[in-house]
């Protein structure tokens, strides 16, 4: 659906509100193209094009909310959102007023519509199968248009689109002895993708190697940003909005107690001005550029969504209380010094399966998996054999951080639950004074 | 389900030439009341109507979802499924003449007593008002919350081959969370159903006691502050039904998914110890472990007449008295393979293909009470509601965490321990297997968010089982 046909069926459907009624129109749609691989070939390939609606019903202080699918066919959407709206407005006296209703009562207006060029995915896939030939490579290609509008019976207008593609995949020797890599973005470029397969097949060289099993206990660690996000992933679980702090639920309970300290080299923020998700809530609210979450190792904000911010007197600051475009700072150890630097330990590519262990203590447990090797002398010499680590982030991001890389790495998130995410984060590597592994 | 049938008549009508080609259309409504702290949250209400077309053309296969069910809508969705199924002619890791084709008619009408429409929005926030209410019992429980949400899928499957397969599933859930906070120390309890999901209409409101269980959530929220911390060490371990959902499904489940042992999901969701090789001899546990793939439990989560790619659903045996039997593999994987397997080809919704899923994965009975269980055991730790899952991408090094444990001493079960966890690898766990429950301890329960698949898929699958002890298991608690 394009904007024009979003803001018109939005100001179709203005006509028929009651005086005081106030209805915020949400879009969210995708046209794109799936194809699964498995030993270099097509597995499963297919197309999906979706576009929903959500309406929010507004009047006397309650508010109902509802979502439908919409056809792309104008005459056709304008029923079903007629007939959903019939709904929301026969439950609306059904419902107590709500004390925490918010959104924004000031109209605003913004489009953002970054370029893309992207090849037919047809076309890409068959370069991507003549240049893996002889890899045994497995992952996904996603590509296509995504959009979000936002219109608002207060006169509120966004339109938010763009078209990308995310090439998440791995390469595997046997048994789970594999590498891991991704590229993706809005501009293809058949040249990046045979350096990224050129450093593949390099990181294949040593994984053939024999495989080392090392026992359990702790062992220094340098952790890539792939390896970096699942542990921030995990602290965007509670860790940063504001009713998880105002109930004592957020796992950083203890820092923010002062029981508990990172290391003051660590600055978390959320990158709105980032770009690549709309800048405006449900709400019709506008997120700022920034908000530092931790600086110098010290809680400083939380994530206020328009509900948590009613609740609790704070100022809105993003659609929801999981970061969604996450910076870290970066350190000062130049990357390609940091094996030197880690001289005997654990190379960790990728971490798997994270969760709490006890989030009381910010305590968490996953795995190793993909590229995850054997250091010596600050060289990689064999690939370890998958283990499980259990460690606190108070230690691994506290007194145990020896520092972070100068460089940072922008991932674009592969994750395609209810949709291709926009989500995105830019890290370190970091480099640690002991990861405790269990089994 | 007769506007799904209307559509699916427009498609044949229109369908291309094609060597095979199947439409799955699915409409979903869905619900969610929920009061937190008193305060009722906003009614949210979900309409979603979609179609999935599967062509097969020329050696090749390839789908298209699209919202658009005009004429014009499904047209253009045939039109790029057969783009794709060109693609994987030329490009294909099969031959698309493997894929399997559905003549079956078959039926299917989920259990549902009391239909959702029968209490008024008004009336389901009165009930939630008053569970919530009554967890708020003490000024240390700092956040509380009762829901109800309902669920229902109409999906109808026609195939070229005249296959028609129409299914209805229904789904109440209500449920309670308390959390509870003493300085540095929080505890969360969860019941009223929470974890505790079943198909059925309001029945389940009074089958999981929503309003009565509330006393219970609270009191235990608050105990688990003062306890102490899980111990740590090798002891036995008893499991109640509410966490031997999770060991199932993250240690036999998905192991046994054959498109993991078929490498399809090792970018993602992983791979599997288990290998071909294994099936018909493989010992995966004690003589007690008896597991089953059963479609036909009335009321659990994935009962159903068939598959989404159209295969008849009927029970087997996936490991029997410990011996490794079959795979969890749809018809396309069991011909990739040659390998026998179930009816497990599901898709999350109109907008994702189907891939080897759970369904139904269940532990059959055994012959001892829970009472009997806990006798037979001298230093150990009971567990109850799971709420940390970890496990490697070959599902074998796992790790678990429990809402609450309760210590067991000389037969006798003891006082409340804080964080439980426990720690093993698939491969020796399920042999440390010492004692089933029997059939009257059994429960059908099961997870709703079961992620897998590139693009990515969440679905609900079934788990009945009911409590087992387990020999010398690495326990722990909680704290740095």
């Amino acid at each position: 659906m394009s904007a024009e046909g979003f803001f018109r069926l939005a100001d179709r459907l203005w006509e028929g509100l009651a005086p005081k009624e106030v209805l915020f129109c949400g879009l969210d749609g995708e046209a794109s193209d799936f194809v699964r691989l498995n030993q270099g070939r097509i597995r499963q390939a297919g197309a999906v094009h979706s576009q929903s609606l959500d309406l929010t019903l507004i009047q006397g202080g309650r508010q109902v909310t509802g979502g439908c699918d919409l056809s792309g066919d104008p005459a056709a959407d304008l029923a079903l959102a007629k007939d959903l709206l019939g709904r929301l407005r026969e439950r609306l006296p059904q419902v107590p007023e709500d004390p925490y209703l918010n959104h924004s009562e000031t109209p605003s207006a913004g489009e953002h519509l970054p370029e893309s060029s992207l090849p037919p995915p047809a076309e890409a896939l068959a370069e991507l199968v003549a240049a893996a030939e002889g890899l045994d490579l497995v992952g996904i290609w996603a590509s296509g248009e995504l959009y979000s509008g936002l219109a608002s019976s207060l006169g509120h207008r966004h339109w938010h689109a763009g078209a990308s593609f995310n090439l998440d995949w791995s390469c595997y020797l046997g048994g789970d002895k594999a590498v891991k890599a991704v590229y993706a973005g809005t501009h293809w470029d058949p040249a990046v993708l045979g350096a990224r397969l050129d450093e593949v097949r390099q990181a294949l060289n040593v994984m053939a190697r024999p495989a080392r099993s090392i026992p359990p206990g702790r062992y220094r660690a340098y952790l890539a940003p792939q390896a970096l996000k699942e542990l921030t992933d995990m602290l965007g679980w509670g860790g940063f909005d504001l009713k998880s702090h105002r109930t004592h639920q957020t796992p950083l309970l203890r820092l923010v107690r002062g029981e508990r300290a990172l290391s003051p080299a660590l600055g978390l923020h959320e990158d709105h001005a980032r770009g690549l998700l709309p800048r405006f809530t449900a709400e019709g609210f506008l997120t700022p550029d920034r908000v530092d979450l931790i600086v110098g190792g010290a809680y400083r904000d939380c994530l206020v969504d328009a509900r948590s911010g009613k609740e609790y007197g704070v100022a809105v600051n993003a659609a929801g209380g999981s970061p969604e475009s996450l910076a870290m700072d970066p350190g000062e150890i130049p990357r390609g010094e940091a094996l030197a630097r880690l001289g005997e330990g654990l190379a960790v590519g990728n971490l798997w399966y994270c969760n709490w262990s006890d989030p009381n203590d910010c305590r968490i447990t996953g795995m190793t998996r993909f590229a995850t090797f054997w250091v010596e002398g600050g060289e990689a010499v064999a690939p370890l054999s998958v283990m499980r680590f259990d460690d606190s982030l108070y230690h691994i991001l506290g007194d145990r951080l020896e520092g972070l890389t100068r460089e940072r790495e922008l991932m674009l998130s592969a994750d395609t639950y209810g949709g291709r995410s926009s989500d995105s984060c830019l890290l370190p590597g970091a480099l640690v004074d002991g990861l405790t592994l269990t089994l | 389900m007769q506007q799904l049938a209307d559509t699916a008549r427009r498609f044949a009508a229109l369908a291309p030439a094609a060597d095979y080609w199947s439409i799955r259309l699915v409409a979903e409504e869905s619900e969610h009341l929920e009061v937190r702290q008193g305060v009722a949250e906003p009614s949210a209400l979900s309409l979603g109507r979609g179609a999935m077309v599967t062509l097969v053309r020329n050696g090749g296969v390839g789908y298209a979802a699209t919202s658009d069910l005009s004429d014009a809508g499904l047209a253009a969705a045939a039109r790029r499924a057969g783009d794709w199924a060109e693609a994987h002619a030329r490009l294909g890791l099969f031959d698309a003449r493997l894929y399997p084709r559905s003549g079956a008619c078959l039926d299917y009408q989920g259990p549902v007593v009391e239909p959702w429409g029968g209490m008024g929005v008004a009336d389901k926030l009165d009930l939630l008002q008053g569970a919530c209410g009554a967890l708020a019992i003490d000024d240390r429980i700092v956040d509380w919350s009762a829901w109800l949400g309902h669920w229902r899928v109409n999906q109808l499957l026609v195939t070229s081959d005249g296959g028609c397969i129409a299914q209805a599933w229904e789904y109440t859930e209500p449920g309670l969370m308390a959390v509870a906070n003493e300085g540095s120390q929080t505890q969360r309890r969860h019941g009223g159903g929470a974890d505790w999901s079943q198909q059925g209409g309001l029945e389940r409101i009074t089958a999981c006691a929503l309003r009565e269980d509330a006393r219970r959530v609270a009191d235990e929220a608050l105990a688990l502050l003062a306890a102490p911390e899980c111990p740590t060490g090798h002891m036995d371990l008893v499991l109640l039904p509410s966490q031997m959902v999770l060991q199932i499904h993250e240690s036999i489940g998905h192991p046994l998914e054959l498109d993991r042992i078929l490498g399809d999901e090792r970018n993602y969701a992983g791979t599997s110890f288990v290998t071909p090789e294994m099936f018909g001899t493989y010992r995966y546990g004690s003589e007690l472990l008896d597991v089953t793939f059963d479609p036909g439990v009335p009321g659990e989560l994935a009962s159903a007449a068939a598959d989404d790619a159209g295969t008849p659903a009927t029970r087997a045996y996936l490991i029997r008295r410990g011996v490794l039997e079959r795979p969890l593999g749809g018809a396309l994987s069991q011909a990739r393979a040659g390998l026998p397997g179930v009816a497990n080809a599901r898709a999350s919704g109109w907008d994702r293909p189907p891939i080897d899923r759970m369904a139904n994965i269940n532990l059959e009975p055994g012959t001892e009470s829970l009472a009997g269980l806990i006798a037979r055991v001298e230093r150990g730790v009971l567990m109850d509601t799971n709420r940390s899952w970890s496990i490697d991408d070959s599902r074998n090094k796992f790790q678990f965490g429990c809402e609450l444990g309760r210590l067991i001493q000389n037969g006798e079960l003891g006082g409340l321990v804080r964080n439980p966890g426990y720690r093993g690898i698939s491969a020796s766990f399920w042999r440390s297997l010492d004692g089933v429950g029997d059939a009257a301890t059994r429960e059908v329960r099961g997870v709703r968010n079961c992620g897998k698949g590139e693009p990515n898929q969440s679905v609900y699958v079934g788990h009945a089982a009911p409590p087992c002890l387990f020999r010398q298991v690495s326990v722990f608690g909680g704290g740095q």
